[in-house]
């Protein structure tokens, strides 16, 4: 339990630091892109509903397997049809002025 | 060592999510992102299925096979301006997926299901089985709401009523109650179910109605700010579930997804210069602004202007921006936009697009809709790269934008939005504002950029009326 927490709270602060520099372009694939790996909860319905013989946490698990899995699926490939269009790019660069072009391309050095 | 190589998977799951974040700082690399993000969830489930003892297969992939073929129906599907509908709804999902996990583990004790340590119920068990519930639920059905008032089967207009605060007010009492319960009752579970169980259902119900009275008080135009706290929550939801389980992917990526949706919370909070509490509370302006009529306020008066004599406008400038609000969702014309911006390009206008953080109904919404329009993202710009650029701005066209351009916010202290950062439109040398009516925004306050003299109102569908602009430019090329 008490590693859990220091994990949970590590991971709040890598996270707030992440993500507090997206751009505000990228703010909606984002939500979207964050919703399903929040859907990672599909692992813990893998776990619920496949290891057990009980037919209430089976179909408890199964339900939230369901749930989850479109949340996965649909949330990461909806985050893809967005990310495409912000990829098509026909401007180049020199048209930006220097002073966006740099924010922009702040913090793409990963 | 099988635990350990679980453990480890798990961890390389983590990292693949955190690179897969890092990754939307920019709009270039934001896609292979997002593809390792999905393959971090793919390492976590495929060694979820092989490392632990499934049971029963062909329900697991029953369950994957469904799930996926729904998820790439909505995903496949969905219109871009519906995305909020669609965010709204993903979040509801995960909250949902918490709850059902939390109650198939406590189902587990009973009647002998669980297989692995089934001595090991104790008071942290608990404990976070009645958070996941607790989050979870709120989650769901706040999220169906929002759901709702976003697609419009529930009425945008906030909703209160006598006693909603005494209501919340006593369901939280009452989900207290039930979590008390289930703590007291952990040293006797699974010996004696029965108040457990009854506990965890009453917490569920409880939380159900919290969620709905928590979405229904907040008006349609602060919806951005709902969507992101119950992303958080969504999150949130995740990571207790990981608590329950003792699973560190869970906690990972379910804080991970809290943390992003607190600092989208915040950051729209900011952008409306009011506090979360302010929003949450609730019964801040009107609806959509659907109603209002072109009735002129005594002492004042309007310019009205035509499609043709806007096209005259841009087409002799120099510089354009052009300013979206929810009302080029609505009327879906950011392909008419775009193609008048193309137009005016060609004439060698330079055109640029400033975008008000909360415009629309979700962070970066109109940013998306551009996007699928085909608009190059180095043209759109934030409030506070552009707003010192409209002095020098020779036309402003406001396409259904309205409280993110009243200078009431920097000019009258009694007024509501007092204070929130605006998009200084009213500096333009000309401001075209294409709107229906003179109704207020959403807001409820009038907006003295009406009346400006520099501003000429075009009333009409922002679709109607960008496409009626394009054609114009379009003529004046060819006479």
């Amino acid at each position: 339990m008490l590693d859990n927490l220091i994990i949970f709270v590590l991971a709040a602060f890598l996270g707030t630091e992440i993500l507090s520099r997206v751009p505000q372009t990228l703010h909606t694939p984002l939500m979207s892109g964050a919703n399903a790996i929040s859907g990672i909860t599909v692992v813990g319905a893998l776990v619920a509903a496949g290891m057990t013989q009980g037919p209430w946490s089976t179909w408890l698990g199964f339900g939230a397997l369901v749930v989850a899995t479109i949340n996965v699926v649909g949330g990461f490939l909806v985050t893809d049809r967005m990310l495409k269009m912000f990829g098509r790019k026909q401007a180049p660069p020199s048209q930006v002025d220097a002073s966006s072009a740099a924010q922009r391309t702040d913090g793409t050095a990963s | 060592m099988k635990t350990a190589i679980i453990d480890l998977t798990y961890l390389l799951s983590a990292v693949l999510f955190i690179f897969g974040l890092k990754r939307m700082q920019s709009p270039v690399t934001a896609r292979t992102g997002n593809a390792l993000a999905s393959l971090g969830m793919l390492v976590a489930v495929v060694a979820t299925l092989f490392l632990y003892e499934i049971l029963s297969w062909p329900l697991m992939i029953a369950g994957v096979v469904l799930g996926g073929a729904i998820g790439v129906a909505l995903a496949r599907t969905v219109e871009m301006t519906a995305m909020p509908e669609l965010v709204a709804i993903f979040n509801g999902f995960g909250g949902l997926a918490s709850t059902l996990v939390a109650g198939a583990e406590l189902a587990q004790y009973v009647g002998g299901g669980r297989l692995v340590d089934p001595e090991g119920f104790g008071i942290v068990s608990a404990l976070t089985i009645s958070l996941s519930i607790l989050i979870g639920t709120v989650t769901f059905s706040g999220s169906v709401v929002a759901n709702g008032k976003l697609s419009g089967w529930v009425t945008g207009t906030p909703i209160s009523f006598p006693g909603l605060r005494v209501l919340t007010g006593l369901l939280l009492l009452g989900a207290g109650g039930a979590l008390g319960t289930m703590l007291a009752a952990a040293p006797g579970f699974p010996a004696v179910p029965g108040a457990m169980i009854w506990a965890a259902v009453g917490l569920g119900g409880a939380a159900f109605l919290l969620g709905i009275l928590l979405v229904i008080p907040i008006g349609g135009a602060d919806m951005p700010v709902v969507v992101s706290l119950l992303n958080s929550y969504s999150g949130l939801a995740a990571a207790a579930t990981g608590f329950v389980l003792d699973n560190t992917a869970l906690i990972v990526s379910g804080t991970l997804v809290g943390a992003a949706g607190m600092i989208l919370t915040v950051l729209m909070c900011d952008a409306m210069n009011r506090s979360l509490a302010n929003v949450m509370l609730g019964g801040f302006g009107g609806g959509d602004g659907g109603g209002g009529g072109l009735d002129v306020p005594e002492g004042k008066s309007v310019n009205e202007t035509s499609p043709d004599d806007t096209a005259i406008l841009a087409r002799y400038a120099d510089s354009v921006i052009i300013v979206p609000g929810y009302g080029l969702a609505v009327a879906q014309a950011q392909h008419e936009v775009r193609e008048m911006a193309d137009r005016l390009e060609a004439q060698g206008v330079t055109v640029k697009y400033a975008i008000h953080p909360v415009a629309g109904r979700m962070p970066g919404h109109m940013n998306v809709l551009l996007a699928e329009a085909n608009v190059d993202y180095e043209k759109l710009y934030e409030l506070e790269e552009i707003n010192s650029e409209f002095k020098s701005t020779d036309l402003a066209i406001v396409v259904g934008a309205n409280d993110v351009v009243n200078p009431a916010a920097r000019t009258d202290e009694g007024s509501p939005i007092y204070g929130m950062p605006i998009l200084n439109v009213d500096e333009a040398e000309t401001v075209v504002v294409i709107k229906r009516s003179l109704s207020p925004g959403y807001s409820g306050v009038p907006n003295e950029l009406f009346y400006a003299d520099n501003t000429k109102m075009l009333f009409s569908d922002a679709k109607e009326a960008v496409a009626g602009i394009t054609e114009s430019v379009k003529k004046m090329e060819e006479a």
